[in-house]
């Protein structure tokens, strides 16, 4: 249902625009430049943080929620953040 | 007696016998840290700017328990690296100035982000007292917090509190005074970069130590370094010697993910923080935030949702605000402007000319539009308090794309519709330089109430029962253009590149009255003060040339402009007289019908009839045109050149403007002649 290509082959992580409203996800790497990286650190999206998608609906930005706090971050910026599905 | 915390009263005695105690507010946006402020200093309280920077500075004062305090408000910030210019403010502050103590608040509904500025500000030189706000949304979450045990665990003062219910603040006083008199123990636990890293943070610190300027802590300039903070990259570059920064930089370079370990530090940090103090978590249920994003945010009902909110703004604007700003035209400016002019009959003509066509009826004109602004400040301060300006920046996010530009965007454009300048004044809200650039150089595109209320007067007046579609038409036009320009800039200036889009969508909650009122109150007052002085003096000057040297409007240097102009203007079908009407519509856009009026020699509704009389439809038309995409008014281009800090960027928007307009009305004049003959 993504128009995303992963562009990382490791079948076990995907890019959390990937993830589908109510899946949860662990982050295990951040891309992106240095400035867009820093923003989404700050906020919380750190390797290993839990992430819970809120809302997806296959295009547009994104809602998800990370150490108790909704973030909204456009499609762009979801599929530089690296994650595998959790159950 | 002063124990009120809701009204620290200033003491009536003289209390001279020490300086006022300095304390910092720092916090990331939406824990309520305004709340407090506003609380503490009331209207106690001095808004301006960063010296330099068009970052809003407030400071206040307050008198509490017999001790003066001064509080100086940092910039609402998620951290303290130079990511953007506020970041970058609050640090420097807390470094250069030394503020006897930083409060940071923190919001205990969202501990575990909040406390990341907290992580941030505990390596910095100065003591930190934690204000636990929002105690009581905490516990309608569900979620539980012992501040003994975060502070025990943090090493420094917390004090639970809620800003908005007022309760906490005396204690959180009486902390300050306390750690400001160094009656507290301090012993701050800080956190550790993650262990992979540790060695090569101790490697820059002892390669940069004896070069690092006296203020900044070597610790915190060594992890700045690692993080790839700029500023602090560019201090230590000038500061070492050559081959030392080629050595420092090589293991910089050898460990650029360091970033990634200094934030995850900073997190692990935390989570011990917010294991121990949190017993019990938030639970799984749904709260009344997630409930009204599911509409909120929904891409067709969110939009629906936010076309409807400002629908009810217009609605406002135009059956409250709009009829007061006409009787304060005809009963404030017309009545003063009349009583002048009676009380100056002796005086010189050019003195009673000064006073009510100049300053009166220039600036005056300016200022009745104060009550359309309210209205929009009041509902944007409403939207932005209550936590949906963030859903309206995520709901028009897909379509601001479009124009390179992202949610953020929206709502600063949309206050255009009410006046340019406050939108150009709430492009601070956009994060990145590029996309604040671009919005403020497209918010006159946006048609204010000044450009709607000539066209309301025109259009009837040349089109008849048509002129609804036609002010509809002119509107459309405005957004199309709006639209295009902002493809072409963004192309064109910034290689088509766009800014990242992630923001905090901050829980609901009810509106603070307070917060609200003083917004409002903070922003008449400059919007009152600018038309005091930029804009009464481009009024003066402008009331001058349309009366030297003497001999009526039709010789004075303003008509000579024009009729010198009138080539340019026969482009577009106008002569002299709508090429003067629309160069003084830079003064205020609604002088263009009263500069016509002077040179047609006419009251309002004769005027309506000579016009239809003396020009074709296809010139009406292409004046419409160009007076509603024309160079902004001059309190806009003043909040352009402010918020810009740049005269390049002031005369390339004018320039633009310009070129812009006159393509438009050019084109509209030629097609219209084609298809609309004139009917004489």
């Amino acid at each position: 249902m993504t128009d995303e290509q992963a562009p990382r082959p490791q079948n076990s992580t995907l890019p959390l625009s990937a993830l589908r409203a109510g899946e949860t996800g662990t982050i295990t790497e951040i891309s992106g430049g240095h400035h867009l990286r820093s923003r989404m650190l700050t906020l919380g999206l750190t390797p290993g943080a839990g992430v819970t998608v809120l809302q997806n609906y296959g295009r547009g930005p994104l809602i998800v929620r990370v150490r108790d706090t909704r973030v909204a971050l456009g499609r762009g910026e979801a599929s530089k953040v690296f994650v595998r599905r959790e159950a | 007696m002063s124990t009120s915390a809701t009204a620290p009263e200033t003491s009536v005695l003289p209390v001279v016998r020490e300086r006022p105690i300095l304390v910092a507010l720092a916090g990331q946006p939406n824990v309520g840290k305004s709340t407090l402020f506003n609380l503490l200093t009331g209207l106690h309280q001095h808004v301006g700017n960063w010296p330099g920077k068009t970052v809003e500075r407030k400071e206040g004062h307050f008198t509490f328990n017999g001790v003066s305090y001064r509080l100086v408000d940092l910039p609402g910030t998620y951290s303290l690296t130079a990511n953007s210019p506020e970041e970058l403010i609050a640090r420097e502050f807390i470094l250069r100035e030394r503020p006897d103590v930083v409060v940071a608040v923190v919001d205990a509904a969202t501990l575990e982000r909040s406390l990341y500025l907290v992580a941030e500000l505990l390596p910095l030189p100065v003591p930190v007292v934690v204000a636990l706000n929002m105690m009581d949304v905490a516990r309608q979450e569900g979620i539980q917090v012992e501040p003994e045990v975060l502070q025990a665990a943090l090493g420094v003062p917390v004090v639970p509190m809620s800003a908005t219910r007022g309760m906490g603040v005396p204690e959180l006083l009486e902390t300050v005074e306390r750690m400001a008199r160094g009656d507290l123990p301090y012993a701050p636990r800080l956190p550790q970069i993650r262990p992979d890293h540790r060695e090569v943070l101790e490697t820059i610190a002892e390669r940069i130590a004896g070069y690092v300027p006296e203020m900044y802590p070597r610790d915190w300039v060594a992890l700045k370094l690692l993080e790839g903070d700029a500023e602090v990259t560019r201090m230590m570059r000038a500061a070492l010697p050559p081959e030392r920064w080629e050595e420092v930089h090589a293991v910089l370079r050898a460990h650029d993910d360091a970033q990634v370990a200094v934030a995850s530090g900073r997190y692990e940090w935390i989570g011990r923080m917010v294991r121990a103090a949190v017993t019990r978590p938030r639970v799984g249920q749904i709260g009344l935030t997630e409930r009204l994003d599911r509409w909120a945010t929904h891409p067709v009902w969110g939009l629906v949702i936010l076309a409807s909110i400002l629908g009810l703004v217009f609605w406002l604007t135009y059956t409250v605000g709009a009829p007061i700003q006409g009787l304060l035209e005809t009963y404030g400016v017309g009545t003063l402007a009349e009583a002048v002019r009676g009380w100056l009959s002796g005086a010189p003509a050019w003195l009673s000319g000064l006073l009510a066509d100049g300053v009166i009826g220039g600036a005056g004109a300016v200022l009745t539009f104060l009550p359309i602004l309210v209205i929009f400040f009041a509902a944007m301060a409403f939207l932005e308090d209550v936590g949906y300006m963030a859903r309206a920046a995520y709901v028009m996010d897909g379509l601001m794309h479009l124009i390179g530009l992202h949610g953020k965007s929206f709502l600063p454009l949309f206050l255009g519709f009410g006046c340019n300048v406050p939108a150009i004044l709430g492009s601070r809200v956009i994060d990145s330089r590029r996309a604040r650039l671009l919005t403020i150089l497209l918010a006159p595109l946006v048609p204010c109430t000044a450009r709607m209320a000539v066209i309301v007067f025109l259009a009837p007046a040349f089109f008849g029962p048509a002129a609804p579609l036609v002010a509809w038409g002119l509107v459309l036009l405005s957004l199309g253009v709006l639209a295009l320009t902002g493809m072409v800039l963004n192309r064109a200036l910034f290689g088509g590149r766009r800014s990242a889009f992630i923001m905090e969508l901050p829980l609901y909650h009810l509106p603070n009255w307070r917060t609200i009122g003083l917004s409002v109150w903070q922003r008449s007052l400059s919007f009152v003060r600018k038309a005091g002085t930029v804009i009464l003096v481009v009024s003066v000057v402008i009331w001058a040339l349309s009366t030297l040297p003497g001999g009526g409007a039709e010789a004075s240097y303003l008509a000579r402009l024009g009729k010198f102009l009138e080539p340019a203007g026969r482009l577009m079908g106008l002569d002299w007289r709508l090429t003067v009407a629309l160069l003084s519509s830079f003064v205020a856009k609604e002088n263009s019908i009263a500069t016509l009026g002077v040179l047609f020699r006419a009251g309002e509704e004769g005027l309506a009839a000579l016009l239809a009389a003396t020009y074709p439809p296809a010139t009406a038309l292409a004046f419409l045109v160009v007076q509603v995409l024309f160079v902004p008014c001059v309190a806009t281009v003043a909040a352009i050149r402010q918020e810009t800090a740049s005269w390049r960027w002031t005369v390339f928007s004018i320039g633009l403007l310009l070129v812009v307009s006159l393509l438009a009305g050019a084109v509209t004049f030629h097609v219209a002649s084609r298809l609309m003959p004139h009917p004489g």
